[in-house]
Parts: structure tokens; C-alpha cells; sequence
């Protein structure tokens, strides 16, 4: 169990900076995601957390101990990689021991070790086997219990479901939730995965252009996105976002008065597409429909709304031909408000 | 699929198939048939000849001599250049290149440059007399001086054949995914430790491939000890070559390469079962 310190990393490849003072701290035993496209630094980062890349700048600190000029293999961390990195050579049961045979841990206790976190994640009866013989599932699994059976005081995940189809990462999930809550490991957690972060996560970092450029609880970053970036990433499908007009403290959308934080000027009206309620054509946001996608818990009906795309999910099952003309009324508490030049939000 | 298609990856194979069987089937046949017979009738002579020949037991000694130590040199050579050259953040192209320079060179060259630096007046002897070690020439590489003609002998053998080896565990090593390693060094493995139990075991098919081709070819060594030692130091395909040329023998002749076939063959079966991977232990 440990508290980690990110402390105004930054990296540089050559003339790219990949990550650009970067500050993060998580509590002991919390589970962090870190999100974000690809190209955004998440990974560097974490690899710049268990010394595989060196930063150019700034600290890392583990349970208050400084890691920056310690190597890798003497920060007692454990990690699992994308590809899961399981040893072919090696049968599952010394894949397991691996980390505990580093620590020259005595055999009575690799043998518990490794049979509890075989037993975490169902993987006991294949302790002989060689990784080539199995599935890609349980290739993971394996990689988990390996880095389980050190009890680690802070665990490292690069995108470990990435690789797997989507009913068995759905499952893993899950799965990771429930023993990664057992294991109370301080976690950090990398994906591009908006879904696997909200579900899985305590708090997310939203990551861009190597900043982090919000950190909050799941539902935080869902209700209220700090920008633009994070409203049309975090959720699907995506935020929109209505350019109005506001005077006198007021924003009108689809003839509704919204009260807009600001006095007057242009601002972006962010809308989650389960946010808006269909309507008669008159009574709301003119809007015709270009596809209606019946999904089977919820329809996605995509609309054109004064010359913009905009995308709503309504519980409704509907089944209009394209060119029907509705109106939409967004749920005024919900609306979020962001600056059309900074695309930061504005307000409370 | 139509009759053409059917048959054409086979029509496509047949002149390499036919160029084999008629440049290096047939006159195995037929060596093994010569080394065998006498006039038509079939004799073990031959071999008696061969092994009661006063250098046919120095040259099976002095050729596994050479496999025994210049292979595993070679391959442990083989293995620091690789893994330093992975180390090496910028300029590795250039490195491979220079370091694979003797590839180019002929084996008889290579004999030639080595007896050039080591002989009587050549440029170590020169390079010793001027920094007053010795006093004039001196001989390394007579009769009468087996161990320095032995060193000579092995350093122009690496020298000119370490980078087949070298570029087999180079392409090896390129194959295993670095996680593997990053994975290691997380656990808390040293260095050393992520060689010995991680890259080293996940290596084997490459070692196994430059272990066989370098044996087989050292068993074949002829040209640089002929080079450097003429029949100083007999070799077997050395001698099948005198018995070939000088002698006229062409029976004993076949037997010492039928020897050296089979010599090449057991060593082959013996990597192939001490190596053997099995394939769910690969990557």
C-alpha cells in the first residue's frame, strides 16, 4: 500500500514534448485511470511511474520515498502489460513465482502465493501448463496473478483488456474490479477505453496533448467536463455542443430560457445526448432526423439542429424514416457551458 | 483450382530441386560409392588406409580442437556484440556493418591477412620488436611451436567467422518483444538474471541455428589453417585435400569426406535434441 506523488513530470523526445508537467497524486490504495487518445502521454507516463522511460524532469514519489534515481527493478512495483508480457518459456505456476522468486521469497511461501493468486482469478488448474497453450484470456490472467502474488504496494496496468474481444473484456472487467478491490493496491490504470475508466476507476485523469487536463470522480468528469476535449471524449456517443447566443444572462434553446453564467456573448451549450427530451417540432430546437438506430436497450436518433450534428439517445423505441422533422428541449440543469474560444468551461 | 495452377509451385521448384539432386545428390552417392569400392568391388581399404595413416589421428585431434574452442568463443563472442549492439540508443546500423566486415572475406583471404600479421617478419612481430619485448623475428606458427600456431589458427577463425553467428543472434534477439524484458527488470531482476532466465532461454531457436551451421562449418575448417599452417597443423578436409590432389587417392579421399559428413551429421542431431524447444514454450 502506497501514495504516489507525480510531480511536475515532463518529457521530452527531442524537440516533442510528450508530457508537460504533469502532476498527480493518488491516495493509497485508490485506483486512478488514466485516459486519453492515443499520442496523449498516458503511457510514457506510466512508464515513467515504474522507471522504463526516464522523464527530463520532475519527481516521482512512492510512499514518501523519492524513486527518481532508482532503477526499475529496486522500486518493488508491479505492472501488466498490453500484450501481458506472460514468459513462454516458463510454466504458469513460475510465471506467478517470478516476482517472488526476484525477492528470494522461501518456497513455502511462493507456493501460497502463488496458489491464492491463481485462485484470485480461477487460474488454478492450469499451473503446469506452458502460456502457449492458453487463450488470450487466460494469458491475462496470468499476468494479473503475477503481479498480484508479490502484493505489490502500487500496481501499473498498460490497456490490459485492449487485446481481448469484447464479451471477454466485458467480463474481465468486472472480474479486475472485484479482486483489485480485494488486493486494496494503489492503481494506476491506462486505456483509452472511456467505458473500462468510468467503471473501473475511483478517479479518472483525463489526459491531451501530455497534460492532464482533468482529474475527478467518474460521474464529475461525466457531469461536468472541464473542457471541450473531455465532454466529446468521455461519453458515447460524444457531448454536443449548441453555439448560442446569451443576453442579459440568458440562453435560449429551443424557445427555453436557460439562466447561462456569463451576462452576454457567444458560449457553447454542452448537451449529453440522453439529456435532451423529444418534442413536438414547435416546441423545442428545430431538428430533422438523418438516422434513426434502434440499439435495443435505448435508440440513437442522429439529427441536424441548425446546420449542426447532434446526437440523441432517447429509452423510446422509434422508428422514423429520415427527414422527419421534431423538436428537442435539453434538461436546463444538465447543460454545461464552455468558452467557444478556449473551449474551457465556464461557470460554477 | 485448374490443372496449371495445381502444378505450377512444383514446375516452379524443379530446377532448384533438379540443380540439388544433380550437384550435390549425385556426387554424395558417388563419393560414398568411391570411398566404398575398389575397381568395382566393394572394400573397406580405403578406411584402413585412412585411419592408419600417420596424420589422420592428429588431424580428427586438431579438428575437434578447433571446433571445441573456437565455437563456443565464437558464440559467447557472438552474444556480448548482440546484446551490447541492443543496447546502443543511435548509430547501430553502422556498428552491424563494421562488425560484419569479415562476412565479406574470403576464408583463403582471411588465412592470408592473419599469416601476414603473424608471420617471421609480419606486423606483430614488428610491433613487439618495437616496443622491446623481443629481439628480432621469431617464428609462431612452425612445427615446433603447436601452441602459437594453435592461437594463431583460432584468432583468425573467430576473426573471420564470428559475424554469421553474431547477425543469427542479432536477428534473434530483435525477435523477443522487449516487454518480456521490461517485465524481468519490474519482478525485480537484475540485469544478469533477465539474460540468464528471460532473453537466453527465448533465444534458443537462434542459438540452435548458429550452433549447427557453425559446427558443421568448423568441421569443415580447411583454408585458413591451410593458409597459416600449410600441413603444420592437419585438419580433416585438409587431408582429404592432399589425398585428393597430392596422393591421387581418390578412395581415401572419399572416405575422409564421407567422415566428415557423418561427423557433421551427429553433431547436428546432437543440438537439435539438446536444444529442442518445444513449441508451446515459444513466444
Amino acid at each position: 500500500m502506497a501514495q504516489i506523488l507525480i510531480d511536475k513530470v515532463r518529457k521530452d523526445f527531442g524537440a516533442v514534448r510528450a508530457l508537460d508537467e504533469v502532476t498527480l497524486d493518488i491516495a493509497d490504495g485508490e485506483f486512478v485511470a488514466l485516459l486519453g487518445p492515443s499520442g496523449c502521454g498516458k503511457t510514457t507516463l506510466l512508464r515513467i511511474v515504474a522507471g522504463l522511460e526516464t522523464q527530463t524532469a520532475g519527481r516521482i514519489v512512492i510512499g514518501g520515498r523519492d524513486l527518481t534515481e532508482v532503477p526499475t527493478r529496486a522500486r518493488g512495483l508491479a505492472m501488466v502489460f498490453q500484450n501481458y508480457a506472460v514468459f513462454p518459456h516458463m510454466t504458469v505456476f513460475e510465471n506467478i513465482a517470478f516476482g517472488l522468486r526476484m525477492q528470494k521469497a522461501d518456497p513455502t511461501r511462493i507456493d501460497a502465493q502463488v496458489r491464492k493468486a491463481a485462485g484470485l482469478l480461477h487460474i488454478e488448474d492450469y499451473l503446469d501448463r506452458h502460456p502457449g497453450n492458453l487463450s488470450g484470456g487466460q494469458r491475462q490472467r496470468v499476468a494479473v496473478a503475477r503481479a498480484l502474488a508479490v502484493e505489490p504496494p502500487v500496481l501499473l496496468m498498460d490497456e490490459p483488456l485492449s487485446n481481448l474481444d469484447a464479451l471477454l473484456r466485458l467480463e474481465m472487467r468486472a472480474e479486475l474490479k472485484t479482486v483489485l478491490e480485494q488486493a486494496g493496491t494503489t492503481t494506476i490504470y491506462v486505456t483509452h477505453d472511456q467505458t473500462e475508466a468510468m467503471g473501473l476507476a475511483d478517479r479518472i485523469a483525463v489526459m491531451h496533448g501530455g497534460r492532464i487536463v482533468q482529474i475527478d470522480t467518474p460521474t464529475e468528469v461525466y457531469r461536468h467536463p472541464r473542457t471541450k476535449f473531455v465532454g466529446g471524449f468521455v461519453g458515447s456517443p460524444p457531448m454536443n455542443f449548441l453555439p448560442v447566443e446569451v443576453t442579459g444572462g440568458e440562453a435560449r434553446l429551443g424557445g427555453l430560457p436557460v439562466p447561462a453564467p456569463v451576462t452576454s456573448g457567444a458560449l457553447l451549450a454542452g448537451v449529453r445526448p440522453e439529456d435532451f427530451a423529444i418534442v413536438a417540432p414547435d416546441q423545442g430546437l428545430a431538428a430533422e432526423v438523418l438516422v434513426v438506430e434502434p440499439l435495443g436497450s435505448h435508440t440513437l436518433v442522429t439529427v441536424r439542429c441548425d446546420g449542426a450534428t447532434v446526437r440523441v439517445v432517447t429509452p423510446e423505441i422509434i422508428d422514423w424514416p429520415a427527414g422527419r422533422r421534431i423538436g428537442l428541449k435539453p434538461d436546463a440543469g444538465r447543460v454545461v457551458w464552455m468558452d467557444p474560444q478556449s473551449e474551457q468551461a465556464v461557470g460554477p | 483450382m485448374s490443372g496449371r495452377s495445381r502444378f505450377l509451385p512444383y514446375l516452379l521448384l524443379a530446377p532448384s530441386v533438379l540443380f540439388l539432386a544433380a550437384l550435390f545428390v549425385v556426387p554424395l552417392v558417388e563419393t560414398i560409392a568411391i570411398s566404398f569400392s575398389d575397381n568395382g568391388a566393394p572394400t573397406l581399404d580405403h578406411y584402413r588406409r585412412m585411419a592408419g595413416d600417420l596424420n589422420f589421428w592428429p588431424a580428427v585431434k586438431n579438428t575437434f580442437l578447433l571446433v571445441v574452442t573456437v565455437v563456443p568463443l565464437q558464440v559467447a563472442i557472438a552474444l556480448g556484440m548482440a546484446s551490447m549492439l541492443q543496447k546502443l540508443p543511435r548509430g547501430r546500423d553502422l556498428v552491424l556493418w563494421i562488425w560484419t566486415i569479415p562476412l565479406g572475406v574470403s576464408d583463403l583471404a582471411a588465412g592470408l591477412v592473419w599469416l601476414a600479421l603473424l608471420q617471421e617478419r609480419g606486423y606483430l612481430n614488428s610491433a613487439l620488436a618495437a616496443l622491446g619485448l623481443i629481439d628480432g623475428p621469431t617464428q609462431w606458427l612452425t612445427y615446433e611451436t603447436p601452441g602459437t600456431l594453435f592461437v594463431g589458427i583460432l584468432l583468425a577463425e573467430v576473426w573471420r567467422a564470428t559475424a554469421i553467428v553474431f547477425i543469427i543472434l542479432v536477428a534473434g534477439l530483435q525477435l523477443i518483444p522487449k516487454e518480456y524484458r521490461e517485465a524481468a527488470e519490474i519482478f525485480g531482476a537484475s540485469p544478469w538474471t533477465t539474460f540468464r532466465r528471460i532473453t537466453l532461454p527465448l533465444l534458443k531457436p537462434s542459438l540452435q541455428t548458429a550452433l549447427i551451421l557453425r559446427t558443421v562449418l568448423a568441421f569443415e575448417v580447411f583454408a585458413v589453417v591451410y593458409a597459416i599452417a600449410g600441413r603444420n597443423f592437419p585438419v580433416l578436409v585438409g587431408e582429404a585435400y592432399v589425398w585428393q590432389r597430392d596422393n591421387q587417392a581418390y578412395g581415401v579421399a572419399a572416405a575422409y569426406a564421407v567422415l566428415i559428413v557423418v561427423i557433421s551429421l551427429a553433431a547436428t542431431v546432437v543440438y537439435l535434441r539438446v536444444l529442442r524447444s518445444r513449441t508451446e514454450e515459444r513466444s
